[in-house]
């Protein structure tokens, strides 16, 4: 099999199923089989990527469980770093990228957005816990394109306004991306506090900064 | 001769043996709001038991509330096991830093003592103040933490899921032990004067874990639970889905489930009907911003799904209504009760 032919929808459903059932040997051997014939990022592409991006939006809908969405990233996360380490010329050529908790030390979200890029072939910057002037300071040091902040409570999330006009004020627009419960309560609560976007789970996260990297480069 | 006013536990009582009361009852599930009715910041309202009474007293007036809401933040449990409170000026005391940092810590926790937590204490003389102003008009919720959902706080979420998945030696141990914390907190809240235990088991959700993890890990702790905490039990997921485990409630033994707004109300009450009754399921996020016409729209909503046949207890869907939602709001939706929640709900059949 080549690099251009598209894994068979069985093939595809087999994985996500292995991930579903958290079940790492047959995860491992899928990843393994493919990854030998087609090399890594034919992986990342056909099979992990398509998959999380479907765990997510199931999550959304209520279908599945975020222990499974958890567990699915984090096992993607494990293999990639396997065949793709940090160090590869094969990982992604981006701008910085970055994800944060604001104010909180429920870090489950962030842990998730992270596994889900990293599986998904992207550099990031984690900066775990964090309050506004560290993550100011972060992204100006950094010089961080995108910015993930995660959040778990109403007034975590309001603060991110804070940072929009930090950065503002310094002549700094990272793409500000935020995800969390609050948001998911209230659908319009990311442009009060002028965020560029708001995902609802961890696919809407890998959709959104590819998309954000296609219009910067 | 006129009939004598119902009072809010008789309106209570009605509608959880699924019969109809004079109106659907109202609990308003404030905690930070009395701080600013006291013109207090949150630490010290929460700080001090007088505080949490008075400002429990005033709420309950000024919205027609049918409940006393014994609680102050969830946090306060981690407190019990040494662990840290941030407090913040705009919103609830969040945990610290777990306190547990690597799994084997577990096997040499114990249970604190109820009586040597200054926090837990404060909470006991609180309801117990509420239960002699109160003369049995209202109920009076109290709140405990279930042991499959401690472990968030205890431990931080990611390493619990690492050891729900990979060490079941240790989480067995961790709920045991839990489970022995949370029957003493609910029992002592219970014996200081609380009507009821409201137990947040948002981890048992399916928005969180799947149905068959539910059954295999939560649902006998729970249905312990409900047996050894002496009084009612609502059972309630903070926001959390539960569609898929009405079934699976009905067997554990509460009597109201909280439910979130993430799932269609009518349908939970067509499963809930004659089983158990509900508590739901207003969205206190978006709350923030509605206007009075939007607080009466979202009420008779709720209303016209759950409220017929009795079996229903309007509140928030999460358990806390945020500090920002604003007092316009709160008695626009208290208004929207008492004109939309009289019993026969004729409106909403029209309706329908």
């Amino acid at each position: 099999m080549s690099s251009d032919e598209s894994l068979s929808p069985q093939a595809t459903d087999e994985f996500l199923q292995a991930l579903l059932a958290s079940d790492r040997f047959a995860v491992r051997r899928i990843i393994t089989n493919y990854a030998d014939l087609t090399g890594p990022f034919s992986v990342i592409e056909q099979l992990i990527v398509p998959s999380l991006e479907q765990i997510g939006h199931a999550w959304d809908k209520g279908e599945i469980s975020l222990a499974q969405v958890y567990m699915s990233g984090r096992i993607c996360e494990e293999m990639i770093e396997t065949i793709l380490p940090p160090a590869s010329s094969q990982r992604i050529n981006q701008p910085p990228i970055a994800v944060a908790v604001l104010d909180d030390y429920h870090m489950l979200g962030k842990r998730m957005i992270t596994s889900a890029l990293r599986a998904s072939g992207y550099e990031i910057h984690d900066y775990g816990r964090v309050d506004v002037d560290r993550l100011v300071k972060y992204v100006i040091t950094d010089k961080i394109a995108i910015v993930l902040i995660s959040v778990l409570m109403l007034p975590s999330a309001l603060e991110v306004l804070q940072i929009r006009q930090r950065l503002d004020r310094v002549g700094l627009h990272p793409f500000i991306v935020v995800g969390g419960a609050p948001f998911r309560f209230d659908a319009q609560l990311w442009q009060e506090i002028g965020a560029d976007a708001m995902g609802r789970s961890t696919s809407d996260a890998v959709t959104i900064v590819s998309k954000l990297l296609k219009d910067l480069l | 001769m006129s009939t004598p006013a119902t009072s809010s536990l008789q309106r209570v009582l009605t509608t959880l043996s699924h019969q109809e009361p004079d109106r659907v009852p109202l609990f308003l599930l404030l905690t930070m709001h009395g701080a600013k009715e006291l013109d207090r910041s949150i630490k010290d309202y929460f700080l001090h038991a007088e505080y949490m009474v008075a400002g429990q007293l005033r709420m309950a007036e000024k919205y027609q509330n049918d409940c006393f809401y014994a609680f102050s933040y969830a946090a306060l449990e981690v407190e019990a096991w040494g662990g840290e409170v941030i407090f913040r000026d705009d919103g609830p005391p969040n945990a610290g830093e777990p306190f547990i940092r690597k799994a084997e810590q577990i096997l040499s926790l114990e249970v604190p003592n109820i009586q040597d937590i200054p926090g837990l204490r404060r909470m006991l003389e609180t309801i117990s103040q509420l239960h002699a102003h109160n003369q049995g008009q209202r109920p009076i919720i109290a709140v405990a933490i279930a042991p499959f959902s401690l472990p968030v706080m205890q431990m931080g979420f990611e390493a619990y899921l690492d050891l729900i998945h990979e060490r079941p030696d240790l989480l067995e141990r961790l709920l045991q032990i839990n489970e022995e914390f949370c029957v003493a907190w609910a029992n002592a809240q219970l014996a200081a004067g609380a009507t009821a235990i409201c137990y947040f088991n948002p981890l048992a959700s399916t928005t969180m874990v799947t149905p068959e993890m539910f059954r295999q890990l939560d649902a006998p702790l729970s249905r312990r639970m409900c047996r050894r905490i002496n009084g009612p039990v609502a059972l309630h997921f903070a926001s959390g889905r539960c569609l898929p485990l009405m079934d699976d409630l009905a067997d554990l033994g509460a009597a109201v489930v909280g439910v979130s707004m993430q799932e269609d109300l009518h349908q939970l009450k067509q499963k809930a009907k004659g089983k158990f009754s509900l508590l739901g399921n207003l969205n206190g996020i978006a709350m923030r911003h509605w206007n009075p016409n939007q607080a009466e729209a979202e009420v008779k909503a709720a209303i016209a799904a759950a409220g017929p046949g009795g079996g229903f207890i309007l509140s928030d869907n999460h358990g806390e209504i945020p500090f920002q939602v604003s007092d316009e709001t709160l008695l626009a939706i208290s208004a929207s009760v008492r004109e939309w929640g009289v019993y026969p709900l004729q409106w909403a059949a029209q309706e329908s």
